[in-house]
């Protein structure tokens, strides 16, 4: 993993913003943590929808998938009552986890979240990579969709009216940097991941699907495996983090568990605001948008849906390169893109020539 | 569960008449809207995610003209045209610059669309469940076993005028030939002199105007509210997954179909399972097509 000068000095600078920046401005870290948080969904969302052309809104299932599953373990292991008995209370029964017992439960819930959230998209791509285009899209829509209502019928997990997960044991400071450090933690570990994967024969099978999969497949590449292999670390990443995001809200319900016309449209938007199909596109895309919904969202009252809208349809309709790929054509240089301008220049003097 | 089987099939089989009945009623509407999708996508290539905001609209434009004590058949006379500018000028703005981008464009703007209705529709009329009541007599069957409002049998006979008109439409009238031979082959319908910019404008508003009729059906019968219109979205791509472009029999055989199961799975599985059942059905339409499709080494695109 070669790195130059410029990439260094990102990382550093970015570093440098997530170690200092809830230490100078405490009041901001639940928010900053939002932001690593919507890095990596918009990241891991790119890897199938950017890298390979297969455009998933339904990956916030993984997420809700995953909150559910770690707030079953973390309460199942260490409650004696079980699952049933704690949801069916509605949060009467508020049991007393010591220090180790709330981390060792979450540490498993993330654990089962992410895995629960692979084995599940595995079950899906045996029945969804046969689409194509904006069927998968439409398919993992209805995917989400179908999840999420299947979810608030089951009892068990407390139906239509939610699990408040365990309390948190220390005080309101401390909670805040431990959720921070997680989210920040998974947000490099899924970037670099996904940075080393891309410069292996991994991105480029993936590239090749996305510009013609039927070549590819012709060509020998094991089409179907690759897929699989990407939606199936975009599941785990959106699983672990489901885990840490229900845990950070401390209730879960529906609406929390299954964001579909938010987190799951926010990160598919952020993507392509970056620009998709790169590295740094989504990262990039995640940060302006975070920063600028977080600025403006207070601002707006009962217009921040509607200007929600109006951002997706302006950013689709009217910038559908993103912002790398408007970079790109006006500053080729920095990318190492180099313009070979003198054939032009020849041909305007034959112009003139003539 | 076990208890709605034996009901429906022990102890009162009457009881599915009403529920037949219901799913045809229902089934018309959405055959309207899941025409109008089969219409833009077939000749537009446009995938309209917010199909189904515009069948909500539709329904909010018909309720509160009711406010206004305007009667029915006008409200739909209104309706339809306020729909058709609708669309036309959404088109202007925005459909038009996707037209010859990728699939996922139209797909993810039309979502945005989607969310923007919702809530201009959420801030006008509040987020309560919605209906007209048309205050016509209801007629019953078997013991009462079997009810039917007179306003369901006015809408039923609506839909089929309005799926008349538009067969007709398509077939005889200049503008539904030109609107045909441009989903056939754009370019030479351009090279014969069919204003091709025009035609898409005028499909997008006529699926507008269908959408918009849908809608004051939808308010008759049923309830509309401003969070429901994916639903319809959903159900309308269902159908046409399952009946495929420009077959309009097809489109209503499986819009009944769909109001058949909905109402079936309402009824043996409970209320909870009514949102969840057109996706299902959905993704079962998908997950059939690609099993056809891989039998010729083919997928779904």
């Amino acid at each position: 993993m070669s790195m130059n000068k410029k990439t260094m000095f990102t990382y550093g600078g970015l570093a440098l913003f997530g170690i200092l920046g809830p230490m100078l401005f405490p009041q901001y870290t639940l928010s900053i943590a939002y932001l690593w948080m919507m890095v990596l969904m918009a990241s891991t969302w790119d890897t199938l929808g950017g890298q390979m052309g297969y455009n998933s809104l339904g990956n916030i299932t993984f997420f809700g998938v995953g909150m559910y599953v770690s707030a079953i373990v973390q309460i199942s292991f260490f409650y004696d009552g079980g699952v049933g008995e704690y949801t069916s209370a509605m949060g009467s029964i508020k049991p007393e986890f010591t220090a180790a017992e709330y981390f060792w439960g979450l540490g498993l819930g993330i654990l089962a979240a992410g895995i629960v959230g692979l084995a599940l998209s595995l079950v899906f791509s045996s029945f969804m990579f046969g689409l194509r285009g904006p069927y998968f899209a439409i398919g993992s829509l209805g995917l989400a969709i179908a999840v999420a209502e299947v979810t608030i019928t089951i009892d068990y997990v407390g139906g239509a009216s939610g699990i408040s997960m365990p309390l948190f044991p220390g005080d309101i400071e401390f909670r805040s940097t431990f959720f921070y450090i997680l989210c920040f933690a998974f947000t490099i570990v899924s970037h670099f991941l996904l940075r080393w994967l891309y410069s292996t024969q991994f991105g480029l099978a993936a590239n090749a699907i996305r510009d013609d999969e039927d070549k590819a497949e012709a060509m020998g590449i094991p089409t179907l495996a690759y897929k699989r292999i990407g939606w199936a670390i975009a599941a785990f990443f959106m699983g672990c983090i489901g885990a840490v995001a229900g845990n950070m809200a401390g209730f879960i319900d529906k609406e929390v568990a299954y964001p579909i016309p938010t987190f799951g449209i926010f990160m598919v938007a952020m993507a392509l605001l970056g620009g998709k199909g790169t590295l740094w596109g989504p990262v990039l895309g995640a940060i302006i948008f975070h920063v600028v919904k977080e600025a403006t969202w207070t601002y707006l009252l009962n217009l921040q849906w509607v200007a929600l809208g109006l951002i997706l349809i302006i950013n689709i309709v009217y910038f559908q390169q993103g912002i790398m790929g408007w970079l790109k054509t006006k500053y080729p240089e920095l990318f190492g893109i180099v313009v070979d301008t003198s054939n032009i220049a020849d041909d305007d003097e034959k112009e003139v020539a003539r | 569960m076990w208890d709605n089987l034996q009901l429906l099939f022990v102890w009162a089989p009457i009881i599915n008449v009403q529920i037949i009945l219901d799913g045809i009623f229902v089934g018309a509407v959405f055959a309207l809207s899941a025409y109008g999708l089969a219409l833009v996508w077939g000749v537009m290539n446009i995938k309209n995610l917010a199909q189904g905001d515009f069948v909500i609209m539709g329904g909010y434009l018909a309720f509160a003209l009711h406010q206004l004590q305007v009667p029915l058949v006008l409200i739909l006379l209104i309706v339809m045209p306020l729909m058709f500018i609708f669309g036309w000028i959404i088109y202007i703005v925005m459909i038009r610059r996707i037209l010859d981008q990728d699939m996922f464009v139209s797909l993810l703007a039309t979502f945005g669309l989607s969310l923007l209705l919702q809530q201009v529709i959420n801030l006008i009329f509040g987020p309560e469940v919605q209906t007209i009541d048309m205050e016509m007599p209801v007629y019953d069957a078997f013991d009462n076993m079997v009810t039917v409002p007179s306003s369901k049998i006015i809408t039923l006979v609506l839909a089929a005028l309005i799926a008349v008109a538009v067969v007709v439409f398509m077939k005889r009238s200049r503008a539904g030939q030109a609107i045909r031979a441009t989903a056939q082959d754009p370019r030479a319908a351009r090279v014969l002199g069919i204003d091709i910019d025009r035609v898409y404008a005028f499909t997008f508003a006529f699926n507008a105007a269908l959408c918009g009729a849908a809608g004051v059906l939808v308010s008759i019968i049923w309830v509309i509210q401003p969070f429901y219109g994916i639903t319809y979205s959903v159900r309308s791509f269902a159908i046409v997954t399952a009946a495929g472009l420009g077959n309009l029999p097809a489109v209503i055989g499986a819009g009944f179909g769909i109001g058949l199961f909905e109402k079936y799975t309402g009824t043996i599985l409970g209320t909870a399972y009514e949102v969840a059942a057109p996706v299902t059905i959905l993704l079962l339409v998908l997950i059939y097509r690609q099993f056809q499709m891989r039998r010729n080494r083919q997928v779904v695109r």
